[in-house]
């Protein structure tokens, strides 16, 4: 067992499904000699050769629509997104074709397929490069939307989507492709998808978030912990469906809920996390659930994109003024 | 300045309105009394359902429909033109090549009735259903098509959109995917002049709209598209060609939308008379008719007859559809993920609550 990236196991998971399901083809913008703009597909096209691993031309719509039909037709397409915000395109396919196959023909034909994109920001990219908008497919009815948070949950998470019958729009944090490491066995296991990730148990306070917010979220954690505050932090990792009842479990035992998102603040993920605990849970509370997101404007460029993400010092004083309250 | 590239666009007709033979080269299923009489019976079928569908909207027992009247040439040609392993991806109201392909009527009308089960098909299991955001199909139409050349299968795709679609990105994007990767399949363009009010002359300025495949670097083709042998010949040889791994092919077939766009739309409002009255002399039926004739397998007596089978079997349609049961109101949630997810399973639950309070 080696340690490798979130970015490295990516690639290894897409391997292992090349190499065990016949079914499995892997394209889009780049993928092929490049091995795309991030390398998730380095070596696979020379590995597996160009009719199943292949560069398709430069129409994000069109790459949608392939998976559409691949997977209505018994194969299963996993194409990539060079960024998520170039993604735009195909939501037409995602949302007229994709998430309906299977319940408008009801069960004759369906989707299996991936849709990957890098998203989110803090890389210093370019404009439209940054984005974090998972509450726009988290939306649509019949998508699953998985949002992997380590290298061990890449490998997991992705093994199981290429696997899932239906669609999934799989979103690659992309600030952390690389920044860390961890052992992951390559034995083909994949991880349950509708299921949160419990990363840190504790019983003061609830902490929710997923994708890159992930690290932030444990530092704040890992630093109140030495004050005496034990938060349990847990790793939203499928938005759509939501695994409500992991969520529900855990802020009924700590009365207080913290939602740690990239994402713009209005309408998102973490909005309906912060609905359905208020429904589910609401006298188990006892201070008000903080959000601590992204700000409801355009992603700033790379200037100002580190006063966009949430910090940990921010996600500190959201936690500890949920603290505030007696119980 | 050098000519770079010169082209020509094909125009293929064989029956003139009047159902005489234009060509000395006739295709061998339209020497076949058989061949030729089973597509003329599922032109008068696709015809006859079509009346009865307005009908059945008119009184209140059909939601919106879309009406095909004009089009039976080129749907059913399309339709026959297939093998039955190939797939159909149509947009919404090519029922002719449907009804061939074993699509039943019932179904049709279950889905226009407001019923998803009327995409459950039960004779072209691998068909798509109907397709209404424009020219969609035409991509996932190539994704279907990567499939079976990734398989190695002989087997080819049919995308069928209208004029309006072809000036969408989608088409232009799959057919330049099509083209790449030499996928099998046809693009069917039924040009019948009209995207609801819109003329064919505002969609583009292009001479032809079969022309656009050059850009793609694919053959593109006109057939006469109220020619049932063209059509079934122009459409199977591109199939063919696909099948044997030679690459897609768009073929514009020349049609008029004699109806309305849908029964939620009245054409008077944007267009004479005397411009469907003139495409009215150029409909389908007629000719085909016509040439049965004129080969001898054809009289008043077996169209009466053919007449009353058609309604026979529209009659029986109608009735399996008004007394089909209504859908299960957990049908909504069943069916969309494979399994259903806790989040949806209290939903349903109250949706199962509701109804019955209702009843």
């Amino acid at each position: 067992m080696s340690k490798i990236t979130l970015l490295e196991a990516v690639t290894q998971a897409l391997a292992w499904e090349l190499e065990h399901d016949d079914s499995v083809l892997v394209f889009g913008e780049d993928v092929g000699a490049n091995g795309g703009v991030f390398r998730a597909t380095d070596g696979l096209q020379k590995r597996f050769g160009a009719n199943r691993v292949f560069d398709t031309p430069l129409a994000e719509a069109m790459i949608a629509g392939l998976c559409v039909g691949l997977s209505a037709q018994g194969m299963k397409p996993v194409g990539e997104m060079q960024f998520s915000g170039f993604m735009y395109p195909a939501v037409d396919q995602l949302v007229s074709h994709a998430s309906r196959m299977r319940n408008r023909t009801r069960g004759r034909l369906s989707c299996p397929m991936v849709l990957r994109a890098p998203y989110g920001g803090g890389i210093h990219a370019p404009e439209q490069h940054s984005e974090s908008m998972e509450a726009l497919y988290a939306h649509v009815p019949g998508l699953r939307v998985v949002i992997p948070s380590s290298p061990r949950r890449a490998y997991g998470l992705l093994l199981a989507a290429m696997r899932d019958p239906d669609p999934v729009v799989f979103l690659e944090p992309k600030r952390i492709y690389r920044i860390t490491k961890q052992e992951v066995s390559d034995d083909g296991q994949a991880l349950p998808l509708d299921t949160c990730f419990v990363l840190r148990e504790g019983g003061d306070v609830t902490l929710v978030s997923w994708g890159a917010m992930m690290n932030e979220t444990l530092k704040a954690a890992a630093q109140l912990a030495t004050q005496g505050v034990e938060c349990e932090v847990i790793d939203v990792a499928t938005v759509k469906p939501l695994d409500l009842e992991t969520l529900v479990e855990s802020v009924e035992r700590t009365g207080r809920l913290v939602i740690i998102a990239e994402e713009p603040r209005s309408c998102g993920v973490g909005a309906e996390i912060a609905a359905a605990v208020a429904e589910k849970a609401l006298y188990s509370l006892v201070a008000p659930i903080e959000r601590v997101s992204g700000y409801d404007v355009i992603m700033p460029l790379s200037k100002l994109e580190n006063n966009y993400l949430p910090s940990v010092s921010r996600i500190r004083k959201a936690i500890l003024r949920t603290l505030e309250a007696e119980r | 300045m050098k000519t770079k590239v010169r082209f020509e666009i094909g125009f293929e007709q064989i029956l003139d309105p009047e159902g005489r033979v234009l060509t000395k080269r006739l295709p061998a299923f339209a020497r076949d009394p058989d061949e030729m009489l089973h597509m003329y019976r599922v032109m008068t079928l696709t015809r006859a359902f079509d009346s009865r569908a307005i009908a059945l909207q008119r009184t209140g027992k059909l939601g919106t429909y879309a009406s095909c009247l004009g089009h039976e040439a080129a749907h059913v040609g399309t339709g026959a033109a297939m093998t039955e392993t190939d797939v159909l991806a149509p947009s919404y109201r090519e029922y002719g090549a449907q009804f061939w392909r074993g699509v039943k009527p019932e179904e049709v009308l279950l889905y226009w009735g407001g019923d998803e089960r009327g995409s459950h098909f039960s004779g072209p299991v691998h068909d798509f259903a109907w397709c209404v955001p424009i020219a969609t199909q035409t991509l996932y139409g190539a994704g279907a098509a990567l499939a079976f050349k990734t398989r190695e299968e002989k087997r080819a795709v049919v995308a069928m959109l209208g004029d309006g679609g072809t000036s969408e990105g989608a088409f232009y994007e799959a057919m330049n995917v099509a083209g790449v990767r030499q996928l099998p399949i046809v693009f069917v363009v039924v040009n019948n002049q009209w995207a609801i009010s819109v003329p064919r002359s505002a969609q583009t300025r292009a001479e032809t709209l079969a022309q656009k495949a050059l850009a793609a670097g694919i053959p593109g083709v006109q057939v006469d598209g109220n020619d049932i042998i063209a059509v079934r010949k122009v459409v199977g040889e591109a199939l063919q060609q696909a099948r044997q791994g030679k690459g897609p092919t768009l073929v514009e077939a020349l049609t008029y939308r004699l109806s309305d766009h849908t029964t939620a739309d009245d054409a008077r409002r944007y267009r004479s008379e005397d411009d469907v009255a003139q495409a009215q002399t150029l409909e389908p039926l007629g000719r085909t008719r016509k040439y049965l004739e004129a080969l001898g397998i054809w009289d008043d007596t077996k169209e009466q007859a053919l007449a009353a089978e058609n309604k026979k079997i529209i009659e029986a349609a109608v009735k399996t559809y008004l007394n089909s049961p209504a859908p299960t109101v957990t049908d909504m949630f069943d069916y969309m993920y494979a399994e259903l997810p806790d989040t949806l399973r209290e939903q349903r639950k109250t949706a199962i609550e509701e109804s019955a309070a209702h009843e």
